[in-house]
């Protein structure tokens, strides 16, 4: 079980209104992520439903019965910190067993616990040492460690990942992905990476200044992004923004395009001069100038025979155009 | 290798240790001078085997013992209290470390002729005002009444100390321990107290320190008395000296005091030193 709905759920600091009023429904079982630029709110949101920050208005249900009211603790959810949060003075088997512990639950069972959870995350080994004497993937899991313990109705995880390096944020995303597969709970999961946002989620919520800009599944969120800031800030490289006569002809205030939607042909339709070339091996980032517009990126896959000053003809796939309106709406 | 600050720093300390020991091995009275000689161990037999060595001694430990529960136990509450968010805390702060900026003299005097005066002092127009016997507090507990001075004095040192420390534990730490169902109580035993374990070590080791060379409180109020009721070491190394003008068996007496307060530091970092590794 783990059904969370919001129902008109603001939040204000003194005179500033972080969250205006926000209506938002989590199935059971979701891997849900929230997504958005620094202070977006989107901590602040999950803080909310943990119940560590008060709400200022609305109501917040978890299994249909009203939370809104309800300490922490009692919420029956569990969170990572983007900190890990560990208590520095137990040892990894007392981090993890002190939620069980905190519940008066039987020694044994709390052994038994703490023994699977320990497997399940590679941290058997590890059990008698210090948070101090493990390296940060470790101390990663010992706080999901901690989380699956307690076999909550939903996980919060607040930005699990930010203080881990390339490689092994790559690996502890197949890691939460995979728990996510086998517990089958219940998870809300705050990024700033639309990479971590497309690779987790079934559903993506995609906040700004508090307010949500688009809910969907990572998919179409990509095809179908409903304004300007959803069509910037999924997708990877970024879409090209045009504006202008160039849109015009293509009867739209402001058109977008991806750069792996845009193709290098003979008799394209836009013309540009090549200048930085990203090559990545498996495809290459091409920063072409046309006159008058900003600089395009251009994905070509594998190599592309061109090098800097280069003159190229661009032509947009036409069923992969976004057409916004005046007010940077998807016009469909 | 011997810097000059290092060698500053041991002549600094080894010229007035090695007078000390020079002094204690001589029969030197103030009264007879000219009259020195060496006399062996006489002068420590004679302190050590003195009764009010060992009354010294008690109270010694004692004053250092109640001081140290009163200001840990006080000074954790006050820093939990101070650390709430509130009104002028800056100005409440400030207020709070005030004591400490009192000399010790001035503020033993004000304790025994504002407060614990049985004829003007506040204590006894309190006890008066419920219609109580004034109680007397120097004469009639008089080592009680210098923890108490002492302790006011210290209270302020160990409460900023465990501010800091309590400023510095970690939110996310309070609130994933909230978020595991501990609450006020457990929160404070499990977490909070371990986060501050370090600062009260350093808060004990310190204070251990200065508290058994405490002198001027009991000389401005108790003058030791009644009888040896409130003589510690230290004051029994100036009676000896400078009161019975025996300056060999008052060296005698420091270099026992040195000796004693090694021992001391010895069991503390025995004791709580591990809490200092990291």
């Amino acid at each position: 079980m783990g059904k969370i709905s919001l129902r008109q759920v603001t939040k204000t600091f003194g005179d500033v209104e972080v969250i205006p009023a926000l209506d938002l429904d989590i199935e059971d079982g979701e891997f849900v992520v929230f997504v958005g630029p620094s202070g977006c709110g989107k901590s602040t949101l999950l803080r909310l439903i943990a119940g560590l920050e008060d709400v200022t208005g609305g109501h917040i249900e978890i299994d249909g019965r009203p939370a809104t009211d309800v300490p922490p603790a009692k919420r029956g959810l569990a969170m990572v910190f983007q900190s890990y949060a560990l208590y520095p003075h137990m040892s990894v088997r007392k981090n993890i067993s002190f939620p069980l512990k905190m519940a008066k639950m039987d020694p044994a069972e709390q052994e038994r616990r703490v023994n699977a959870a320990a497997r399940t995350l590679n941290l058997t080994d590890y059990l008698d040492r210090r948070p101090g004497q493990l390296s940060g993937g470790q101390r990663q899991r010992v706080a999901i460690g901690r989380a699956i313990v307690r076999e909550p109705s939903a996980f919060l995880f607040d930005e699990p990942l930010s203080n881990l390096d390339a490689a092994l944020r790559v690996n502890m995303r197949l890691e939460i992905s995979e728990l996510h597969q086998s517990l089958k709970t219940t998870m809300i999961y705050v990024t700033h990476d639309q990479v971590e946002a497309m690779t987790m989620a079934d559903k993506i919520v995609v906040l700004r200044a508090g307010r949500i800009e688009q809910v969907g599944s990572p998919l179409e969120l990509y095809r179908a992004p409903r304004n300007l800031f959803v069509a910037g800030f999924i997708g990877s490289p970024k879409m090209n923004v045009i504006s202008g006569e160039k849109a015009a002809e293509h009867g739209a205030h402001t058109i977008g395009i991806r750069p792996e939607h845009l193709l290098l042909a003979q008799d394209g339709a836009w013309s540009g001069r090549v200048g930085v070339a990203e090559h990545l091996g498996s495809d290459t980032f091409l920063h072409v100038h046309v006159e008058g517009l900003d600089p395009l990126t251009v994905r070509v896959q594998g190599e592309a025979g061109v090098s800097h000053g280069d003159a190229v003809r661009l032509s947009p796939m036409p069923e992969h155009l976004h057409r916004f309106d005046e007010n940077g709406l998807a016009v469909r | 290798m011997l810097s000059p600050a290092v060698l500053l720093l041991l002549g600094w300390m080894i010229v007035p240790l090695s007078m000390t020991i020079y002094f204690s091995f001589l029969s030197y009275n103030l009264l007879m001078p000219g009259m020195e000689q060496f006399v062996g161990f006489a002068n420590y037999e004679f302190f050590l085997t003195d009764p009010a060595f060992f009354e010294a001694l008690a109270n010694t430990l004692l004053l250092v013992g109640g001081v140290l529960v009163i200001t840990i136990v006080g000074g954790t509450a006050l820093a939990l209290l101070l650390d709430q968010p509130m009104w002028g805390q800056g100005i409440v702060r400030i207020l709070v470390i005030a004591p400490f900026f009192v000399m010790p003299t001035v503020s033993a005097l004000v304790w025994k002729n504002m407060f614990m005066n049985p004829v003007n002092g506040l204590f006894a127009h309190l006890a008066k005002g419920v219609g109580l016997e004034p109680f007397d507090f120097l004469s009639h507990a008089p080592l009680f009444s210098i923890i108490l001075i002492v302790a006011w004095q210290w209270l302020p040192f160990a409460t900023l100390i465990l501010l800091t420390a309590l400023q510095s534990l970690d939110q996310e730490q309070l609130e994933a321990s909230e978020m595991d169902g501990a609450k006020f109580g457990s929160r404070f035993v499990h977490i909070v107290l371990p986060h501050m374990s370090r600062a009260i070590t350093v808060v004990i080791l310190i204070q251990t320190i200065f508290l058994l060379s405490v002198f001027a409180e009991i000389l401005v109020t108790t003058n030791g008395g009644p009888g040896y009721a409130s003589t510690n070491i230290t004051y029994l190394v100036y009676a000896q000296s400078l009161l019975q003008f025996d300056v060999g068996g008052g060296s005698a007496g420091g270099i026992v005091a040195v000796i004693l307060a090694n021992i001391v530091a010895i069991f503390l970092m025995r004791m709580i030193g591990k809490n200092l590794e990291a």
